[in-house]
Parts: structure tokens; C-alpha cells; sequence
């Protein structure tokens, strides 16, 4: 089942998703980026019905795009979050809302520090240190409780997120194999192999 | 030949039906009467249409209607399907079966589930077969008209995109479809899931339909990239017949394309029962004998005793 993770530390925000797309019991892919980067330090993590997901992503990268193109600069990573918060809870009450759950991470250039947002398919917003969507939630969140370090190094970071990886993938029986993770700091996003 | 002279020569719908009277005076059944004529084809002898051999025909179709899960769709056929293609060094193997169900009848076994979008796609059916032939023939249309206005001919994942775009308008209207849009195109050999929830997957190996699980075994198991063209097309044709085999819902036929970097070709017809006790034929790749355990195995399992040989 799919599974995101994501949490900030000192200077940066680290998002992991897995990488399986299922129809079914069947896993129809198994390396499936479900992570896009919306504009040079803003990543996104969705998760959700199948169909709304890649629509409602691919629709909120091109308009962050066309922010960047017409003002010459990206939105911040609090103004994209409540935009893109916006755009699903406008689609909340519209015929066919779009059901997908998001972690929005970024890093504000203009004061130096990391964002991350827990944002689900009913609109609600909340910003956190760490999070994370689907059934690893229920497992990781206890973990991160425990040993989430605001301040943490980028090391220290990853460390945590492998713990709770591991801990998914011991105790959930439909865990995910593949994670995909992506950290955005001040010099902008990257992939990172765990 | 008088017959002949008036068939073709007819253009209104008056003569046409005239002409479907004469043929069917002449011979019974003919080709012509086959869902033309506006309906009234079926009218000249009066009771053409096919039926379930069943006793009561509409109390067996109400067992097969789909209106608790969702009212609008009053019936489903054509569930129980198995399709698969894969990429590989020689391009993109295609193989599906032909069996078409309603629940446990089995309406057709027939069914030509590859579905030729132009010489360089090929669509698969799973789900609904008419979404999927109606919308694979409509963007059919779309690919030629992207080839007039652009001079070139239009990508996979522009294809697949424009499929995936459309059947995600219709999200929660009743479409069915899992489909494959298989070609070659600039970037070489290219395979696109495509189903009517929007997800669209690019991948080496697909297969969708409810013998898919069957499929995935051996052709997961039989899958390298470097396989031969032989040894691709005799995995397809293997992966179909252990659907065929073991889901009840897939069988009669398997259907086999090759496409290349010259668009697709056509490689094969293969009777699944003839699979299972003979093999394939004499095609290449072929090892020569039965797919079905207890031939592989010259019954060395069977608790029945050996049959004496004179």
C-alpha cells in the first residue's frame, strides 16, 4: 500500500514516497517517481486514487511553473502550500474532487529555512516537523515522535527516515520495497539513495 | 450473380434491405445481415438474434447484471480477459486471448482483442470491449489527424496521454478499460498502461485483465531483455496459454503481433487446447510438444494408471 514519509531538520526537509503503482493485488510498476519538484525548492509528495493523482500533480506543476515564468521568481514555499491547499478544497465541493493526499516540503530562500506541509484530499493543512501519508503512518509516526530531531544534520535526517522504513516494512504486511527520497535544502532539490 | 450485381449497386437503405431479402431467400444467413441494415437484418427470417442456450435467457442475464455496484451500467460482459505486451531487444511482443464472458457464459471466443489503432499502435481490450474499441478507433482518428496537421506521426506517450486525458473526463461515469498502447515511435519500442481510472504507466511489461496474475508467472519469470524474436514470441504465447489454462474467464485462442521498428505485423492465431496438448505448431521458438503439466511431465504424477501400449 503506499506509504510517504517526509520531515525537516535543521536546514533542509526530506521526502520519501514509495515507488509501486498497484491496480489491485497487483503491482502494475515498481519505479513510479510519486515525487515531483514543483520549482527549484519545492518538492511534492502524492498519494491517492489513481488517475486523480498524476491530474491534479501535473496540473499544480505547470501553474507553480507559470508563477515562476511570469514573476521571474517561485512562489515561497508557504504561498504554494496554501495555493495548492486551495486548489483541493476548492475541488472538494466541485462534481469530481480530486482524492489525493500530499506532503508539500520546500525551503525559503528568502529567510533560510525548511517548510513542510501535511496537506490530505479533504483540504486540511498542517504545518509539521514531520509526516506522513498511508498505512506507514501508523507505524511511523510513534518512531518520529521518539527520535525526530528538529535540528538535526542531513545525516542524522536520513537516519531517522531509514528507521522508519525499516520499522514499515517489519511490522505492516503489505509494506512497499521501493522508496524513492528527495531532499530540498539551499541548494535546491536532489535524489538521495538510501 | 444477379444478387451479387444489385448488392453493389444499391446505395438507399430501401434496396439494401431488398438485397439482404434476396440473400437471405437465397442462402439463409449471410454476412450481409450482420448488424447492417439498421436492425432490419435480423427481421427477414425472424429470429437471427443469438441467445444464450439457456432455459430462460432473460432471468440468466439478470444473474449477470452488474446494478448493485453501480446502477447506471445495467450489464458488464467481456470481464474475464487476459492481455499482455512487453518490450524487449527486438521491439514489442503483443499477446491476448479471444474468450468474451458474462458472468459464467461464455459469449464469444472469437474476440479479436488487439485492437490495430495505425500500421505502428496496436491497442489491447480488457474491461469493457465496447469503451475500448470505440476510443481506441476514435483515437485512431485523433493519430491521423495529429500525422496531417504536425507532418509527423504522433509518439506513444502523446497517443497514450491523449487516451489517458480522455478517459479521465469520463472518471466515474461507467467506462471500463485497461489497455495497452504499444508502438514504436522516434524513441523506439514504447508501452504505455493506460486504464479508465487516468493512470497511465510507461513500462517494459504489462499484463491487465483477470488472468493477468496468471500471465505475470511465467512471463516475469521467462523475461530478459535480450530475449530473441522467437524466444519473445514464444513467451507471449506461452504467458497467454498459462492464463488460458488456468483462469476461467480467459482461453479458446491466443492472438500474437510483433511490432518493430517497420509498425506491427501479425504472427499468429493459437488454439489454447492445441497449446496445451500439442503446442503451438511448427512455429519458431517452439519446443515442439504440450504446454499441459501432465504432458511437460509424460503424466509421471497422474495417479491413473498408464495406458498398456499395444
Amino acid at each position: 500500500m503506499e506509504c510517504s514519509f517526509a520531515l525537516t531538520g535543521k536546514d533542509y526537509v526530506i521526502i520519501a514516497a514509495d515507488t509501486t503503482a498497484a491496480r489491485s493485488i497487483v503491482k502494475m510498476k515498481v519505479d513510479e517517481d510519486k515525487i515531483k519538484t514543483l520549482s527549484p525548492h519545492l518538492l511534492m509528495a502524492y498519494s491517492g486514487e489513481s488517475g486523480d493523482t498524476i491530474q491534479f500533480a501535473e496540473f499544480i506543476e505547470r501553474n507553480i511553473r507559470l508563477y515562476h515564468i511570469r514573476n521571474l521568481y517561485p512562489l515561497r514555499p508557504q504561498s504554494a502550500a496554501s495555493w495548492i491547499r486551495r486548489s483541493l478544497a476548492e475541488s472538494l465541493r466541485s462534481r469530481s474532487p480530486y482524492t489525493v493526499n500530499l506532503l508539500i516540503g520546500g525551503f525559503d530562500t528568502a529567510d533560510e529555512s525548511p517548510h513542510l506541509y501535511w496537506v490530505d484530499y479533504l483540504g486540511t493543512m498542517a504545518s509539521v516537523p514531520f509526516a506522513a501519508h498511508g498505512y506507514g503512518s501508523y507505524f511511523a509516526l510513534g518512531l518520529l515522535d521518539r527520535y525526530h530531531n528538529p535540528d538535526g544534520s542531513l545525516e542524522e535526517g536520513l537516519d531517522v527516515l531509514r528507521r522508519a522504513i525499516n520499522e514499515t516494512a517489519q511490522r505492516l504486511v503489505v509494506a512497499p520495497g521501493n522508496y524513492i527520497v528527495k531532499v530540498v535544502d539551499k541548494d535546491g532539490t536532489r535524489e538521495i539513495k538510501l | 450473380m444477379n444478387a451479387l450485381l444489385s448488392k453493389f449497386s444499391a446505395t438507399d437503405a430501401d434496396s439494401e434491405i431488398r438485397t439482404a431479402m434476396d440473400l437471405a431467400e437465397e442462402d439463409g444467413l449471410t454476412d450481409a445481415m450482420w448488424g447492417s441494415q439498421a436492425g432490419f437484418g435480423q427481421l427477414v427470417q425472424g429470429h437471427a438474434f443469438n441467445i444464450p442456450a439457456v432455459p430462460n435467457p432473460t432471468a440468466f442475464l439478470r444473474l449477470h447484471t452488474d446494478d448493485h455496484a453501480d446502477p447506471n451500467c445495467k450489464i458488464k460482459i467481456q470481464h474475464g480477459t487476459t492481455t499482455l505486451a512487453f518490450r524487449f531487444q527486438g521491439g514489442v511482443i503483443v499477446a491476448v486471448d479471444s474468450r468474451a464472458t458474462a458472468g459464467s457464459y461464455i459469449a464469444s471466443g472469437t474476440v479479436k482483442k488487439v485492437i490495430e489503432i495505425n500500421p505502428y499502435l496496436l491497442g489491447t481490450m480488457a474491461g469493457g470491449a465496447a469503451d475500448c474499441q470505440y476510443w481506441e478507433t476514435y483515437l485512431g482518428i485523433q493519430c491521423r489527424l495529429h500525422e496531417l496537421r504536425n507532418r509527423e506521426r504522433i509518439s506513444v506517450a502523446a497517443a497514450s496521454k491523449y487516451l489517458s486525458n480522455l478517459v479521465y473526463s469520463y472518471k466515474g461515469m461507467g467506462l471500463s478499460m485497461g489497455t495497452m498502447i504499444c508502438g514504436w515511435d522516434k524513441t523506439g519500442p514504447t508501452i504505455f498502461y493506460v486504464d479508465s481510472d487516468g493512470s497511465r504507466l510507461k513500462g517494459d511489461l504489462f499484463s491487465v485483465g483477470s488472468g493477468s496474475t496468471f500471465a505475470y508467472g511465467v512471463l516475469d519469470q521467462g523475461y530478459r531483455w535480450d530475449l530473441t524474436d522467437e524466444e519473445a514470441q514464444e513467451l507471449g504465447r506461452r504467458s497467454i496459454y498459462a492464463a488460458g489454462h488456468r483462469d476461467a474467464f480467459s482461453g479458446n485462442t491466443c492472438n500474437l503481433y510483433h511490432v518493430k521498428e517497420d509498425g506491427w505485423r501479425f504472427i499468429g492465431n493459437y488454439d489454447i487446447t492445441k497449446m496445451h496438448y500439442d503446442g503451438p505448431g511448427a512455429v519458431p521458438g517452439s519446443l515442439g510438444s504440450g504446454y499441459g503439466y501432465d504432458v511437460r511431465t509424460d503424466n509421471r504424477f497422474s495417479v491413473l494408471p498408464k495406458p498398456v501400449s499395444a
